[in-house]
């Protein structure tokens, strides 16, 4: 029987959580590295048993566990992410320059082709990869070497490259963002890079249409129709349809643009879904209601979906890695908030039920659809 | 060579998946990075938890304790006191107190 296994990360924590193809109860989980912070888990979808999780302490730094077990035992593996060559300066909070220091892994991206191979978004912002299943990593330098570096700054959570995007139709060509630096495309496997930041505007920097300098949250693609790209930036949510050569904005009638995560349908790559939050100043949904707004048209034109969301005296986040969503023909899809809940809507986003409501503050939500 | 005994945190215990104190043959001269080094050489998942990669000096929020002493401010090559170096006492590695 088909049925989907949740990998939720937390502050506290790493849950592993499945169900049927109903998804309607679940079995979780005790907390695996309790104590520690899980700010990513994800598996390989060429092994679907095979887990990579970052695990942090800010008392033991970093380290890397992997599992080939579907999440039922795990063992650490390489930690060691040392940056390429020189290693520069970037702009520092007061505009002087700074320099790269490894803090945490905050997303892995494992290979669409190969079990063993998997990419690491880090930060301070640069993308390593490993071709060993995570026992050694390699940083692709020639990102952080593109000569935009020092004009990069760290956003009000570090300056962290959170988002990697795999194009299967295109080998070699990987998407990802910074904050603050945008979005930076490579079609040679990451020895080159081309920042792909035209056509958005971030009020926060002096130079509105500068080449770099903005603080993208998520950018989300479906398989099916990869050249285009929507993104959620800090403000206003915006979409390509030539691989991130120009951005236009597609907020519509959102009641605000400002979020983190974004997701494209299963099945339907015009359908795409947003978390709005009320403001950079105030992380938490408009008027205590949660709400997560899809648009079935590419953006623009947008609906709030609420039912089985807490409407009243809510005030939570949602985080960029903390939503997914499963490949099942209803297409499930899953987010998980500061308050330790984790939603699922099974519908596409019709309803909404809680998985589990009291968690330390959910970090990543990962998702695997499986056979 | 002699045997040093080592107390490290609950977190690191855990993922070196030992239970009590570690017990760690080390070479004269035996100084901070010294011992640390036998604990990276004999576990290796500890690598980085202790002391940072590349420029090789304590994590901030850990502090080295020996003899009642904190030498969390010496040197990584000073030399441990005799009762250490003796296995007599433990030297005590301590996560700070912070967090919530």
């Amino acid at each position: 029987m088909a049925g989907v296994r949740l990998l939720v990360g937390t502050r506290k924590g790493a849950f592993v959580m499945t169900s049927d193809e109903k998804r309607e109860k679940w079995d979780i989980s005790a907390p695996f590295f309790a104590g520690w912070e899980i700010p990513h888990m994800k598996a390989s979808p060429v092994n679907p048993d095979r887990i990579y999780a970052s695990v942090y302490s800010g008392w033991f730094g970093q380290t890397i566990h992997r599992s080939d077990d579907g999440g039922k035992t795990w063992n650490p593996i390489g930690n060691e992410f040392t940056y390429d060559g020189i290693t520069g300066t970037h702009q520092w909070y007061d505009g002087t320059q700074h320099p790269w220091e490894f803090k945490r892994v905050w997303h892995f991206e494992p290979s669409l082709t190969d079990a063993d191979t998997v990419y690491a978004g880090v930060e301070d912002a640069a993308l390593f990869k490993s071709t060993d299943a995570g026992v050694t990593w390699k940083e692709l330098s020639g990102l952080r070497n593109h000569g935009t570096g020092p004009q990069w700054m760290p956003g009000a959570g570090g300056m962290c490259l959170h988002t990697i995007l795999l194009d299967k139709s295109k080998p070699g060509r990987i998407y990802i963002a910074i904050s603050a630096a945008g979005a930076f495309r490579s079609d040679d496997d990451g020895e080159t890079w081309t920042p792909i930041n035209k056509g958005l505007k971030s009020e926060f920097i002096p130079d509105p249409d500068a080449q770099v300098g903005h603080c993208v949250h998520r950018i989300a693609m479906h398989p099916t129709k990869p050249d285009t790209l929507f993104m959620q930036k800090h403000w206003d949510i915006m979409r390509s349809d030539n691989c991130g050569d120009l951005w236009t904005e597609v907020s519509g009638n959102l009641p605000t643009d400002f979020g983190f995560p974004i997701e494209v349908h299963a099945h339907d790559p015009e359908t795409i879904y947003v978390v709005p939050i009320k403001s950079d100043s105030e992380h938490f949904p408009l008027d205590g209601k949660l709400q997560v707004w899809r648009s079935k048209t590419g953006g623009n034109t947008w609906e709030g979906l609420t039912n089985g969301l807490p409407q009243e005296n809510c005030y939570v986040n949602v985080l960029r890695d903390a939503s997914s969503i499963d490949t099942l023909p209803s297409c499930g899809i899953y987010f998980g908030t500061t308050g330790g809940q984790v939603y699922c809507s099974p519908d596409s986003g019709d309803h909404w039920n809680t998985v589990v409501r009291d968690l330390p503050a959910v970090l990543s939500v990962e998702v695997q659809t499986l056979p | 060579m002699s045997v040093v005994r080592v107390v490290i945190p609950f977190h690191l215990r855990n993922l070196a998946r030992v239970d009590g104190e570690l017990e760690l043959e080390v070479s004269e001269p035996i100084s901070v990075a010294a011992v640390v080094a036998s604990i990276e050489a004999k576990y290796p998942m500890l690598a980085g938890t202790i002391r940072e990669y590349g420029h090789g000096q304590r994590r901030k929020w850990l502090r080295f304790f020996a003899c009642k002493e904190d030498i969390s401010h010496e040197s990584m090559d000073f030399l441990l006191p005799q009762p250490v170096r003796d296995g007599v006492e433990p030297l005590l590695i301590v996560g700070a107190i912070a967090g919530g």
